[in-house]
């Protein structure tokens, strides 16, 4: 059952070749076997999970089925749960039961009646690129257990790519989703800014922040997609639009498609390998009818720059509100306010959380506002705009995700400026707020090479359906780790 | 651009955050480490550009102002560290 698409599933459900219980029960009994090797959950909810199950089944034996009913799904333990842990991977938040549900969750749960598997591991607030920075231990890549499965969202990917789960939610601030998803052969969506709702998602970088799905295949992205999107009242960025329809398009030919190539996504630093599996991926959309245009983004290689000022400055903005007082991690000894604030959040946040505070308050501390935040939001206007142009000359952007494949766990994690590279493709688009994707275009070394789509804004739909037109023409996304089966 | 360990300390205490004091030099390191890559910003021309607030050009929505919330304050004391008789208890600020 777990080598079964959304459809596939959703079809055997409504067939009774299997019900929600049985498949929910298979994947209950996946984790159980599979994750102590990949720390992929930080918590398992079998009893929700099931109970979730038998609602499921009672729906669909009243044939009120809809697409995502009784299909099991992963949270990433960034999204609000009530009732259940929801810790952030964040020694700060362990003890933490949320009061409330993400509107994420309510969509997929409440409404689309899927069940909830558990909890995903995640880079402690998101922030990280391998995974390592969870208070709960690390997540292995399933392609190879001594190698990161990229981050922040290394749990969903992990789970879904050892297919533990189907799908799962992640978030992306500067490529939480994309770089795992192409670390771990998964399909990945970010979408436009606005586009899913925040509320109940932990904020990070709230101008950057953006949740969205991993799956293993761009039909069943478009699917989760398509339940978790829509305006949100409780959301202030929300966006106030109607949303596409994701899956109508999926089937329409990409002739005549106009993909932009940016010179500075190919330039130095993309290893060799990584280059020739996109470069392959080219050919492919050339033979499926697509235009290929030579296209510029100058500004590019400024947005790990950008990001570093812009992200921490939210980041410490946001972390404030975890004081030791009204929830999350306390001290045990303190004599005044200012030592309980101090020691709690001293001993609440790992490393890199601590780092990311303190240049944030340091970029926005007097004296230098100017020099960084203001000049870093003007570049991010210039980032911004070669977007603009560019998709006057082309309908979606096509670059590799990442730089080279998996690292080793372990590698990265003493040298800040080092992990911080690792997102260097995928941090302009969270600048711009455009929606962006990545999925599977080959092999190095036995571990997978993803490339990444980037569309105008609110063109979710055409980027799935250039990823799904891929995917029925070629199938490195069919291929999973061994070991798992 | 590189952070002094006087600096490390004042960030931190304006942060809020407790560090150990065998870690200043570590974190002076990587956080200049860091200032330096974000020192390319300097790089660009950025003259008579606005700086973007925002990624969607969009006007803040308002709403109502009514009631939609209900009060659920014993929920969301029940996982404070330390309440009384509805209040949230810290340590003695006046003497």
């Amino acid at each position: 059952m777990h080598t079964l698409s959304l459809k596939q599933l959703a079809d055997g459900l409504r067939n009774k070749q299997f019900s929600s219980r049985e498949l929910t029960q298979h994947y209950l009994k996946r984790i159980e076997t599979y994750d102590p090797k990949l720390n992929s959950f930080i918590t398992v909810t079998p009893e929700i999970a099931l109970a979730q199950a038998d609602a499921a089944d009672a729906r669909i034996k009243a044939g009120q089925a809809g697409p995502l009913t009784g299909i099991p799904i992963a949270q990433k333990d960034i999204f609000c749960t009530q009732g259940v842990r929801t810790s952030c991977a964040s020694r700060m938040l362990d003890k933490f039961i949320a009061p409330y549900d993400a509107t994420v969750v309510t969509k997929l749960h409440g409404e689309g009646g899927a069940v909830m598997l558990g909890k995903c591991n995640m880079d402690e607030f998101a922030m990280g690129s391998s995974n390592e920075t969870s208070w709960y231990g690390p997540v292995k890549n399933p392609w190879d257990l001594t190698r990161v499965p990229g981050g922040s969202s290394g749990g969903s990917v992990a789970a879904v790519a050892a297919m533990l789960a189907p799908v799962a939610t992640a978030t992306d601030t500067g490529g939480s989703i994309r770089q795992p998803a192409a670390l771990t052969n998964l399909t990945g969506i970010k979408p436009t800014y606005g586009r899913v709702s925040r509320f109940g998602m932990i904020a990070f970088a709230s101008s950057l922040d953006q949740g969205g799905v991993v799956a293993r295949s761009a039909e069943d992205a478009a699917v989760v997609l398509q339940a978790m999107s829509g305006f949100d009242p409780r959301d202030s960025t929300s966006v106030q639009r109607e949303v596409d329809d994701y899956l109508r398009d999926l089937n329409r030919p990409i002739d005549g498609l106009r993909i932009g190539l940016p010179k500075e996504y190919f330039a130095e630093g993309l290893e060799p390998a990584i280059r020739a599996c996109v470069e392959q991926a080219v050919k492919q959309f050339e033979q499926l009818g697509a235009k290929i245009v030579e296209v510029s983004l100058p500004h590019a290689p400024l947005s790990v720059p950008t990001y570093y000022v812009v992200a921490p400055a939210e980041a410490s903005s946001n972390l404030a509100r975890f004081d030791g007082v009204r929830y999350g991690h306390r001290t045990e000894s303190s004599r005044t306010l200012e030592e309980l604030y101090k020691k709690s959040r001293g001993e609440g946040f790992g490393p890199e959380v601590q780092r990311r505070i303190m240049i944030g308050t340091y970029v926005l501390s007097h004296g230098y506002y100017d020099a960084y935040y203001l000049q870093a939001q003007k570049v991010r206007k210039l980032i911004y705009e070669d977007f603009r142009k560019v998709f006057e000359q082309c309908d979606v952007i096509l670059g590799p995700t990442t730089t080279d494949v998996a690292f080793e766990l372990n590698s990265k994690m003493d040298d800040p400026v080092a992990m911080y590279l690792n997102d260097i493709y995928t941090i302009a688009a969270n600048l711009a707020g455009i929606p962006a994707m990545s999925l599977p275009c080959g092999f190095v070394g036995g571990l997978p090479v993803g490339m990444q789509l980037m569309g105008n804004f609110f063109d979710e739909a055409r980027l799935l359906n250039v990823a799904h037109q891929y995917q029925q023409a070629q199938d490195w996304h069919r291929r999973s780790p061994k070991g798992f089966e | 651009m590189s952070l002094s360990a006087e600096q490390v300390r004042q960030v931190a205490h304006l942060a809020r955050l407790e560090i150990q004091p065998e870690q200043v030099e570590h974190y002076a390191g990587q956080l200049s480490r860091i200032l330096d890559v974000v020192g390319q910003l300097t790089q660009a021309n950025t003259e008579g550009v606005t700086p973007m607030a925002h990624p969607l050009a969009m006007v803040q929505r308002l709403r109502p102002d009514v009631v939609t919330e209900p009060n659920r304050r014993e929920d969301y004391q029940a996982h404070a560290p330390s309440v009384q008789d509805g209040l949230f208890l810290v340590p003695k600020v006046i003497e």
